[in-house]
């Protein structure tokens, strides 16, 4: 019964991260300030910005996050903010279950 | 704090690239060893968090912005190379989906926010708790305070990159004091996010924390942690 209550609550707390992870992607972000971040800053001030090259891949269709074709900018970057969490939770997801932990009948792991 | 390309030249990037694939290495033996098939959802949320989470840049100071790196964050919650394996996603999905981040750089950048921000991170963080023992420092502190200095910690691993192979003829020690300074103000924000996160997380469900001393719950969390 703690067990069930205990998975019940790890549950309730994934959804919730899950919820505050797609509200600071698809709609906080479009908030986000859009000055430098401190290395192209101190890369501008220091004089090595202009070294930086195109990205390979600018033309992509979610390149500096946000979706080509879609004209409204709060929607554009929160559909790509949407898209980079489910990206992330499924490649993160899928390359952690492929490396977890087997418990092959070994003696320290009990009844969950 | 993502490095584009260009910046480094060919040879570090790619012996960037050699010292992130061995980080992966490890990363992966040491996750096979710990994490518990219960524990894949929230470590594959916390990458998600990271990456949503650096989608918002806050202002700092003079015209600067910043996000949170996330390193500590995730070696706090979920271990420091299972961690490392989430920062290491984050990179890689925002340089191949978003355009962020270098193709050529994303082992500058692993080795940056992964190694240094997560692993090394994680190692301040364990000292802290050895001078702070848990009575007087929260863990959401020390975490706290970990993840304030593994910024500037990450901003001085790129100045050594640089100073190894920038392609700019610019004077590394100018570099240094600058990206040092400006991190530093970056990181306070990575300080408090880390600390809100990891005392939310703790708040519901400490048993779920990697980090959180002698509040093993329930679930069997850390089995190997004794035979180390």
């Amino acid at each position: 019964m703690a067990a069930a209550t205990s998975v019940r609550h790890g549950r309730t707390l994934w959804l919730v991260g899950l919820l505050v992870a797609v509200a600071l992607a698809a709609v906080l972000s479009s908030y986000a300030s859009s000055q430098p971040d401190g290395l192209e800053k101190v890369a501008d001030e220091e004089g090595f910005l202009s070294s930086a090259q195109d990205h390979d891949l600018a033309d992509s269709p979610l390149a500096d996050y946000g979706v080509r074709g879609v004209d409204d900018d709060r929607l554009s970057v929160g559909l790509a903010g949407l898209a980079g969490v489910a990206a992330t939770l499924a490649v993160g997801g899928g390359l952690l279950w492929l490396v977890r932990r087997r418990d092959d009948g070994s003696t320290t792991a009990g009844p969950v | 704090m993502h490095i584009p390309d260009g910046f480094i030249n060919a040879g570090t990037s790619v012996g960037a690239a050699g010292v992130a694939l061995g980080t992966m290495g490890v990363a992966v033996r040491r996750t096979r060893e710990v994490l518990g098939e219960r524990q894949v959802p929230l470590a594959a949320l916390t990458a998600a968090f990271i990456f949503a989470a650096q989608m918002l840049n806050f202002p700092v100071a003079s015209g600067t912005s910043g996000h949170l790196l996330g390193g500590v964050l995730a070696a706090v919650l979920v271990g420091p190379w299972t961690g490392a394996i989430c920062v290491a996603v984050v990179l890689a999905v925002q340089a191949l989906l978003f355009a962020d981040g270098g193709l050529s750089a994303l082992g500058l950048n692993v080795v940056n926010m992964s190694l240094v921000g997560a692993v090394g991170g994680y190692l301040v963080f364990r000292a802290i708790r050895r001078l702070l023992p848990e009575r007087f420092v929260g863990t959401e502190v020390a975490a706290g305070v970990a993840a304030f200095l593994s910024v500037p910690m990450a901003a001085a691993a790129f100045t050594l990159e640089f100073a190894i192979g920038g392609n700019a003829e610019v004077a590394w020690g100018d570099v240094a004091l600058a990206m040092v300074g400006a991190h530093l103000l970056i990181g306070i924000g990575e300080g408090v996010i880390t600390a809100m996160a990891v005392g939310a997380v703790l708040a519901s469900r400490p048993d779920l924390v990697h980090a959180a001393d002698g509040t093993a719950g329930p679930l069997e969390i850390r089995p190997t942690e004794v035979a180390r």
